[in-house]
């Protein structure tokens, strides 16, 4: 009974904790003018937070390790911007090839999930030649994918759905911080679960050793091809909850440099840890597009030029900070552990511990 | 239970297995010994289905399974413990031993009690990871992993290896004690007097042929094993 107890208070605290942060959000809103870097940092970071779970689960917990994520992304970007174009604005937008040929729209919810869905096709079907395949021989033909893919899209011939190498605009996007932190959230707790279930188990049975996981009885071409699917189908509902954010959508925003972006953000989280994911994503994303923002500016003190401060610097201390932290944390800020209400618990119980005997 | 007809494995051009037929009574324990490379484990690993064999049949319960998936054998009732353990040393042990019951979809806890009385050990570490464990501790988990699926015939690929004396005869008495209980047991193992004593059949294999068979303690009193396999 004592276990049951404990574990409904869990729920409970993770709930009120939920609740707080949406309240922290909407009253941050409130007070801050809605084009304060702040809430682009957590509108992206939560969208990141989404699409670095889910190549987490990819990596980190199946110990598939897939370069292709910005592909899938793609798709999912594009599924969202074609069917939610509204009608009026299809010639505007569709000016080099007579308005597209789709004539009909779908509400946002559902083209959303149609976006996962149509990331989550593409990905079965690559999956079946491309899961044979072991570690650096999938990353490289995952990659390859991701780029035939965004070949494909750019394509002329497939202009009047794609719009060819146009940008795609003018479909409905969301202006609250609330409506990325609330898809992107939910859709983590779900593979959240996922990974808690007898699924998620063999999955990491598989990463952790692949002729031992085919020795209990499980399926490995079944349940690698799950994962894959299952991660992409995230990764494109988090493009298309990109293309949202960014307003507009074009192929050659997807290019492999952002998977690679993703891929740091998990390893700097920590492969196989969801939490760690979320942490990262906020942080990569606070500190490349904000917090070294000033060190892209020419700055002046008195009369005094502070050297070396110009355009492009920052990349420069990105890139020293990141290979920092790949030397001395080499699994990651949480490795593979999660951040935790019985973890801070811990943490708070020995920080007092010590405060007592000093 | 078990029959094994004329079988033949080879990996590419190798023939590791040549012609193997031998049986495995219900409820005994059955041991192959030999040297390094005689096809010991080969011969359990295409009993298991992870290798598909070249010709030959294999016979469970009377039903024909050469050739078929991993995942539908081990449904059938047969588990192998691998060599060299490979327990998932990411997992908790308490996961590994769920991961073992993968194919069940019914309650575990009895399952778990039962490997928990087995292996007290197992129970005090059940949330630790298992590459934390010890050699002999894994070995434990390595076995209870296998049986969390109820085999009816548990196949052993050298329980023995790398561990210290008094261990290995730990092992081998909780083999027993399985054993006493109801599961089949096939045993491979380089340890050969262990092996021998614990056994109610050996075979003896020589590159990928059996040489010898006999009871347990024929074989060893055998001066041609005892020169070869016990060093005496």
């Amino acid at each position: 009974m004592k276990i049951k107890e404990n574990s409904s208070l869990k729920y409970i605290s993770i709930l009120a904790l939920i609740g707080a942060m949406f309240l922290i959000i909407f009253i941050l809103e409130q007070l801050l003018p809605p084009t304060s870097m702040l809430f682009m940092v957590l509108k992206k970071g939560a969208i990141y937070s989404l699409v670095a779970v889910s190549l987490n689960l990819l990596c980190g917990f199946t110990g598939l390790f897939s370069l292709g994520h910005a592909g899938f992304m793609l798709i999912g970007a594009y599924t969202y911007a074609i069917f939610t174009i509204p009608l009026e604005a299809r010639n505007a937008v569709y000016q080099y090839f007579d308005g597209g040929i789709i004539n009909f729209t779908l509400p946002v919810p559902v083209a959303l999930l149609a976006a996962g869905a149509c990331a989550a096709v593409f990905a079965f079907l690559i999956g079946l030649p491309v899961l044979r395949l072991k570690s650096d021989y999938l990353a490289i033909a995952t990659l390859g994918f991701a780029e035939i893919i965004r070949a494909i899209f750019q394509w002329d011939k497939l202009g009047p759905i794609t719009n060819g190498s146009n940008v795609l605009r003018k479909f409905p996007s969301f202006s609250s911080t609330i409506f990325p932190f609330a898809v992107a959230g939910l859709c983590i707790a779900i593979i959240v679960l996922l990974i808690n279930s007898s699924y998620g188990r063999a999955f990491k049975a598989i990463r952790d050793d692949e002729i031992a996981a085919e020795a209990m009885g499980i399926n490995l071409a079944k349940h690698k091809q799950l994962s894959f699917t299952i991660s992409s189908f995230f990764a494109g509902i988090g493009g298309a909850l990109l293309a949202m954010f960014q307003t507009t959508v074009q192929a050659a925003a997807f290019k492999s440099s952002m998977t690679y972006e993703i891929l740091l953000i998990v390893v700097i989280g920590g492969m196989g840890s969801v939490t760690g994911s979320c942490i990262s994503s906020f942080l990569f994303i606070a500190a490349s597009e904000w917090w070294l923002r000033f060190l892209d500016d020419e700055t002046y003190i008195g009369s005094f030029k502070v050297p070396l401060l110009r355009s492009g610097f920052r990349k420069v201390v990105f890139s020293v900070v990141i290979m920092i932290i790949v030397l001395f944390y080499q699994r990651g800020i949480m490795g593979t552990k999660e951040l935790s209400m019985d973890a801070i618990g811990r943490f708070f119980r020995k920080f007092k511990k010590e405060e007592d005997v000093a | 239970m078990l029959k094994i007809t004329d079988l033949k494995v080879s990996y590419g051009g190798i023939e590791a297995v040549k012609g193997i037929s031998f049986e495995v009574p219900e409820k005994s324990i059955v041991t192959l010994i030999g040297a390094n490379g005689a096809g010991k484990s080969t011969t359990l690993r295409s009993i298991s289905g992870l290798v598909r064999p070249k010709s030959g049949k294999i016979e469970f319960l009377g039903e024909d399974i050469t050739g078929k998936d991993a995942a539908d054998i081990m449904a059938k009732g047969i588990t192998l413990v691998p060599e060299g353990r490979r327990i998932f040393p990411d997992l908790t042990v308490l996961e590994n031993l769920k991961i073992g019951a993968y194919l069940r979809k019914d309650d575990l806890t009895d399952d778990l009690n039962w490997i928990y009385d087995l292996f007290p050990r197992l129970k005090e570490r059940s949330w630790q990871p298992g590459g934390t464990l010890s050699g002999g501790e894994q070995q434990m988990l390595a076995v209870g992993r296998a049986l969390m699926s109820r085999p009816k015939l548990i196949m052993m690929d050298e329980p023995s290896l790398g561990l210290a004396p008094l261990v290995v005869r730990n092992i081998f008495d909780i083999i027993k004690e399985i054993n006493r209980q109801g599961v089949t047991i096939l045993l491979i193992e380089q340890n050969a007097n262990m092996a021998l004593k614990t056994a109610d059949i050996g075979y003896v294999m020589e590159t990928g042929r059996i040489t010898m068979t006999g009871s347990g303690e024929e074989l060893l009193a055998n001066e041609a094993v005892k020169a070869a396999y016990l060093g005496t």
